[in-house]
Parts: structure tokens; C-alpha cells; sequence
């Protein structure tokens, strides 16, 4: 059966092709207010970081980004993403296991109030922190008696940007374990796996693509948060200034090359993000067809 | 069984374990601050907060936010809607290294671009210069911030449409010609019903992404006040006069907002679900 040709050619799947499509004219202009929009408001931009980065010549551009404040800044970046989005993960596979795999009353509520942080301001969220940590906060006086320092100090930044990318890894999880049920792991639990075992060699696996997923756009998100930061760093060289704070600081000293040769790392950084979020999309969709071909 | 009345009856173990992280770490890092935000909010006097969140300069702010995120989001709607259509059902070179690119935004690091915005938009910039001479000021003026918001926002529209463009059945379409449809027709009769819920969940993502935008604004706003002070940046003005309470009030009046927005989005996104779940 499967020799006979699906389609056969007839005049009137021809007649019915031009009837759901649009003259080649709409196309044609439709296809350019297109790309044109994102030529002006995405291409552009992007170029214009990498050329005002080389403007003043290479070396200018290699002196801007190993300087020692620029060095510090992309370690303390650096630092902070590598703590916040562990976490970050640690909840997102609690929180999806127990809202995918049981049914419980509040449940909605619980995933409303994880979407809650891409919501709120960035300032909003530095500002809250400053509230409680603060030297006129909640925890003010108590931090000062035993000298520990959260505001204009690193364990802020961190707090701030565990705060800004928390819905991130949670948000990826949750749709897919909803999907995927509770057969794979009840399987497993009858042939005899504890509930770590049945975890990490049944469920992980499953959600693998979805978790790195939510990892890169968490990272991405960490190392390039501005406002919440901006709030609770204080902004001191070379101790408590992340990236892209280092380039406020620059801009408004009006060293521009400077500014844009740090901004081009973060763009070349924000390419990458793109490039490995189309490859885990082609993966998992590739994943998906195998899973239904079996 | 005690607890059936709240959670149904499930073999798989660790349910106590993972809720109850979930909730504390939840708890800890997201409600407890913006708890202690409302809660030094209150510190305030009724007549007191109302004269922060009131005052001249305030009511100039909010002018300014919600009306670039207004018109920020009416400008990604239309231009989202054509780029997704054109993604979808379109087939041109380079297609795919577009479409990974409508993420950028996501991607890139405000602060990064805010100043590619600016010194694109600027006096002498590129297209700064030639607006410029024309007599219209695009950096440093509300057109500037309104621009800067069209760029945070620009994914949201094309990708909560391109989902429910693709799944669209063409023979809807086709039913629609051959009763005698043309092509307009077909699309405001058909095509955008369909695609209404979705199209309005991404213009609210887009609105609320860009009232709560910090990064990219105060770059090529200028950050005059009553001119081109957004409202973050008035918190951030507060805050630096040590003004506590002041900026407390102002955050809580956003954190309201952002409230009603989320709870909006979830209630578009629900009836986007279900429109588009009992067409499959």
C-alpha cells in the first residue's frame, strides 16, 4: 500500500493552493515589513555593539576588556550566576515533581506565585531586599552586631539574582511532567527502584532537554540582570561590580569603546544562548519523534 | 488517607519532601522580601503614602511607563503578528537564523541593550542624526523610551502566536475558499478569531515586561523628571535619598499592578488554552 503515492497531482489541489495562500504581492510585502522590523530593531542593535566596540581599534578594545576592574567584574558575574542557578535547578525539580505527579488543592496557586518574579520590577526586587538587609531594614541591626554584610556585598547580588531568574528552570519543567504522567515512574517503582533511583534514571533523564533549557535561558538571564543588582551592589570597583554594572560605570564616564568592548562580550555570550537554545530545540523535538516512531 | 481532602491518593514517594522545599525556598526568597516591602509601606501614614504615590512627579511617571508600554505593546502586536505570520507560512533564505534571532531580547543583557539603543537613537547617531534633522528627538525624549520598550518586548507577541499559527488547520481555510471566501475574508472571519486569545496573552506579557523595564530606559530616557522619569527610576531616586518609606510606597503601588497583570495573563492564557485545546 504504501507504494501509492500519497498525492496525486490534479488541477484542483493546484486551485486550492492559491485559495489558501495570498497573491504573491501581499507575500512579498508582508515578508519584507518583516524582516525590515527586525533588521531595525534586532540586527541593528547588535551590530551596532560590535562595531562601536572596534571603533577606537583592537587594542583599545583588548586593553578595555583585561583591565582588573573589568577582570573582577566578570568573575563577580560569573560567581554569581554559578551560585544562583544551581538553586535555581535544585528548586525547579522539587517544585515540578510535586506539582506534576500529584494532585493537591493550591496547586494552581503555587505555580501563579512561581511566574510572580518575572512580574515584578528588577528595581522591586533590590528594593525589597534592601528592606530586610538593609542597615535601616529588618535585619538591619541583627546583621550589623555580627558583622555580616548582604547589602552593597556579594551574598546580595546573589540574592538578587537567585530572586530575578527563580521561574526560569521551574517554568520548563512543569508543562512537560504534566505531560508526561505518571506511568514511567510507577513502572518503575513496581519492578523495585527506590524513589531517588526511580528520579534520576526515569524522570531526569525524561526532562533532560527541558532542564539545560531552563539552565541556559536562567544563565543568560543572571549574567545579564542590571536593575535588581544595580539596587543592592552599591557598585564599588572591583568588589561588588558585576558586568553590567562595569559598563554603566563606563558609559557615564563616557569611555563609550570601553563601555561597548564589555558590552560585546555579553552579546557574543547572548549569541551563544541563541545558538544552544535552537540546538536543544531541534534535540528535543528530535527526541519527541523517536519517542513516537517506537 | 487523612489528607485525601487535599491530595489525591498517589504511590510515588517524596511528595512532602518536594512541596515542602518548594514552598519554604519560595517562600524565603520570593514572599518574604515582597512581603517586607508592603509591610515598610505601612509604616506610612494613609495621608502620608497617598501624598507619595500621588505627588506631581509620581503621576508624571506613571503617564510615561504605562503609556510607552501601552504603546510599545500595540507596536509588538502589530509587527508580531506579521512577523509570526510570515514565519510560519512563509519560506525565504536565512528563515531559521531569523527565528532563533526574534530571542535576542530574552538573551541579551539590558544594560547592553540601552546603549546600543542609545547611541543608535542619539543626536549623532545613526538614525538619531537623520531623525534629528527632520526635528524629532528620539533619544533622551519619550519616543526614546517607548523604542527601547519595543525592543524588551518584541519576542512575547511572535512567540505566544506562532504556536497556534502553526497548529491551525488548513482545512479550515480551505473550507472557507471553496464556500466562496477571499483571502481578507478568510483571515478576519477565520483566521484571526483564532488567533485573538493568543495574540492578546502576548500583548499582556509585553505590557507587563515593559512597565516593570529598568535596564534599557535609563540609558536613552535622559531621566529628566516630569519629562522622561519612568517610575523604576523614580524607586531608584527615592532610594538613593534614603527615602525608605517613600520608595516602599511607590513599589508597592507597581507590585499591586504587577498583581493584576499576572492574574489578567493567567486568565487570557487560560481561555487561550481552552479555545485552542477544543479546536484540536
Amino acid at each position: 500500500m504504501s507504494s501509492i503515492p500519497l498525492v496525486s497531482p490534479h488541477p484542483a489541489a493546484a486551485a486550492l493552493r492559491t485559495a489558501t495562500t495570498e497573491p504573491l504581492w501581499v507575500r512579498l510585502l508582508l515578508t519584507c515589513i518583516a524582516l525590515l522590523f527586525l533588521a531595525l530593531f534586532l540586527v541593528l542593535p547588535l551590530f551596532i555593539v560590535f562595531s562601536e566596540a572596534f571603533a577606537r581599534g583592537a587594542e583599545l578594545y583588548w586593553a578595555s576588556i583585561s583591565e582588573p576592574a573589568a577582570l573582577h567584574a566578570i568573575k563577580l558575574t560569573l560567581i554569581a550566576a554559578a551560585i544562583a542557578v544551581p538553586c535555581n535547578v535544585v528548586f525547579g525539580l522539587a517544585a515540578s515533581w510535586a506539582i506534576a505527579k500529584f494532585q493537591f488543592k493550591g496547586r494552581q496557586l503555587l505555580i501563579t506565585l512561581i511566574d510572580l518574579p518575572i512580574a515584578v520590577s528588577p528595581v522591586i526586587v533590590g528594593l525589597s531586599l534592601m528592606l530586610i538587609f538593609g542597615a535601616r531594614g529588618y535585619l538591619g541591626d541583627w546583621l550589623m552586631d555580627h558583622e555580616v554584610r548582604i547589602m552593597f556585598a556579594v551574598p546580595g547580588i546573589v540574592l538578587a539574582t537567585i530572586f530575578i531568574t527563580f521561574p526560569f528552570v521551574a517554568r520548563e519543567l512543569i508543562p512537560l511532567m504534566q505531560e508526561q504522567g505518571r506511568e514511567q515512574e510507577e513502572a518503575a517503582l513496581t519492578l523495585g527502584a527506590n524513589g531517588w533511583q526511580t528520579f534520576f534514571r526515569v524522570t531526569l533523564p525524561s526532562v533532560k532537554w527541558a532542564l539545560l533549557y531552563g539552565v541556559i535561558l536562567a544563565n543568560a538571564r543572571a549574567i545579564g540582570e542590571f536593575g535588581a543588582v544595580s539596587v543592592v551592589s552599591g557598585k564599588i570597583r572591583e568588589q561588588t561590580n558585576t558586568m553590567p554594572l562595569h559598563i554603566e560605570i563606563l558609559y557615564n564616564e563616557y569611555q563609550f569603546a570601553a563601555a561597548f568592548a564589555v558590552s560585546s562580550l555579553l552579546a557574543l555570550l547572548a549569541l551563544v544562548t541563541l545558538l544552544l537554545k535552537s540546538l536543544l530545540e531541534y534535540k528535543a523535538a528530535k527526541d519527541l519523534a523517536q519517542g513516537r516512531s517506537h | 488517607m487523612t489528607k485525601s481532602s487535599w491530595l489525591k491518593p498517589s504511590v510515588l514517594p517524596g511528595f512532602g519532601l518536594s512541596l515542602g522545599f518548594a514552598t519554604f525556598y519560595l517562600s524565603l526568597i520570593v514572599l518574604l522580601p515582597l512581603a517586607a516591602l508592603l509591610g515598610h509601606s505601612l509604616t506610612l501614614s494613609w495621608a502620608e503614602f497617598c501624598k507619595v504615590v500621588a505627588s506631581d512627579r509620581a503621576i508624571a511617571s506613571y503617564q510615561l511607563t504605562f503609556g510607552a508600554s501601552f504603546v510599545a505593546a500595540a507596536v509588538n502586536l502589530v509587527f508580531g503578528l506579521i512577523v509570526a505570520w510570515v514565519l510560519v507560512r512563509y519560506n525565504f533564505f536565512g528563515k531559521k537564523l531569523i527565528d532563533a534571532l526574534v530571542d535576542l531580547p530574552f538573551a541579551l543583557p539590558t544594560a547592553v541593550a540601552g546603549i546600543a539603543l542609545t547611541a543608535i537613537y542619539a543626536p549623532n547617531g545613526w538614525i538619531g542624526q537623520h531623525l534629528n534633522a527632520l526635528g524629532i528627538k528620539a533619544a533622551y525624549s519619550p519616543l526614546g523610551v517607548t523604542l527601547a520598550l519595543i525592543f524588551i518586548g518584541l519576542p512575547f507577541v511572535v512567540r505566544t502566536v506562532q504556536p497556534v499559527l502553526e497548529d491551525l488547520e488548513k482545512e479550515i481555510e480551505e473550507a472557507a475558499a471553496s464556500l466562496g471566501a477571499n483571502r481578507l475574508q478568510t483571515f478576519c472571519r477565520i483566521l484571526f478569531p483564532a488567533l485573538l486569545p493568543s495574540l492578546l496573552t502576548g500583548f499582556a506579557l509585553a505590557f507587563a515586561r515593559a512597565v516593570g523595564e529598568y535596564g534599557s530606559v535609563v540609558f536613552i530616557s535622559g531621566n529628566m523628571p516630569m519629562k522622561t522619569e519612568i517610575t523604576p527610576l523614580l524607586i531608584m531616586t527615592r532610594l538613593e535619598q534614603f527615602d525608605y518609606a517613600g520608595a516602599a510606597a511607590l513599589g508597592s503601588v507597581m507590585l499591586l499592578i504587577s498583581f493584576i497583570l499576572l492574574l489578567l495573563i493567567n486568565l487570557l492564557q487560560h481561555w487561550s488554552n481552552h479555545r485552542h485545546g477544543a479546536k484540536a
